[in-house]
């Protein structure tokens, strides 16, 4: 799915990126703790959080993930945005709920990055 | 780029010093190691593990510590990082090892972080880790990552 179909089925605002809405993406991961995103978001996912400072930009840099849906309509500190525009990371705003946007994409075709965890993290 | 810098075909070495408390600054140094290993032409799975690694060492440094250090040198079978500080030490490196064991303030929370979760993450990412801690004088931790021949970056 292209990255500017996600942008609809959410209804979201782009915050950065707007020249990178064709992109290609088919897995999501969604949390708030960017301990688990390190140790369980795979390369090239979207990353669903409600968490908005420039460690959610920098987690997502290190893992190359694809974008970041900021949920609950959560607004971003300058900084944040700044950190998005330097690593050319997508960054979206939408006003569903965490649930909500998981339900939305996964009904589209978006599965996780990741569906279960198995104590011993293999290999990206 | 780093305090030092010695850089031949495909040896390469650098180090980057590491500010306690200083969370603007937390990801600094990853971001650079990973600049330079994608330059080197680095498998990027490698990449991203050194990458991992680095910034689950950084937070922790910044998290944690007064000072500290992060090396990293690649040679052509592996990429090896250090990271040492000046800090309090882990009392019991087993328990501080274990997900979820974590002495994270409110303050490392409200970032995103202390779940626990880095230095078992920083095990599972690379192929030979070490951890060794002297109470109040300071960590240092040592991994490497295999880089695997014939594989397409
Ligand atoms: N460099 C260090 N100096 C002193 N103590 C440390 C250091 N690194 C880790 N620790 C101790 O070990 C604990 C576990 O570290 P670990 O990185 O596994 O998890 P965390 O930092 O608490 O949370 P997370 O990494 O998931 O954000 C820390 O809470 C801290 O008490
Ligand atoms: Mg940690």
């Amino acid at each position: 799915m292209l990255l500017r179909e996600v942008q609809k089925i959410l209804d979201a605002e782009v915050l950065v990126g707007a020249d990178k809405l064709d992109m290609e993406v088919h897995t999501a991961f969604g949390a708030d703790l960017m301990s688990d995103v390190l140790a369980f978001a795979d390369s090239g996912c979207l990353l669903l959080t409600g968490l908005t400072n420039p460690q959610v930009i920098r987690t997502a840099d290190v893992l190359d993930i694809a974008a970041i849906i900021l949920v609950r309509g959560k607004k971003p500190p300058p900084e944040t945005l700044r950190a998005a525009s330097d690593k050319n990371i997508p960054v979206l705003s939408t006003r569903y709920i965490l649930f909500e946007s998981a339900g939305r994409l996964y009904e589209k075709g978006i599965v996780g990055s990741t569906q279960k965890v198995d104590g011993r993290r293999v290999r990206l | 780029m780093g305090a030092v810098s010695v850089c031949e075909q495909h040896l390469c070495e650098h180090s980057f010093p590491v500010n306690g408390g200083n969370f603007d600054e937390a990801g600094r140094v990853s971001g650079k190691i990973k600049t330079i290993l994608k330059g080197m032409g680095i498998n990027n799975d490698v990449v991203r593990m050194a990458a991992v690694i680095t910034y689950e060492s950084e937070i922790n440094i910044v998290s944690y510590a007064r000072h500290g250090m992060i090396r990293l040198h690649v040679l052509p079978e592996h990429v090896e990082i250090e990271a040492m500080d000046e800090g309090p030490g882990i009392p019991d490196i087993r328990l501080a090892i274990q997900q979820g064991w974590s002495t994270a303030t409110d303050k490392i929370r409200e970032m995103g972080f202390g779940a626990g979760m880095g230095l078992n993450n920083i095990r599972n990412f690379s192929d030979i880790f070490h951890i060794s801690s002297d109470v109040g004088k300071g960590t240092r931790l040592k991994m490497i990552i295999h880089i695997q021949q014939g594989q397409d970056p």
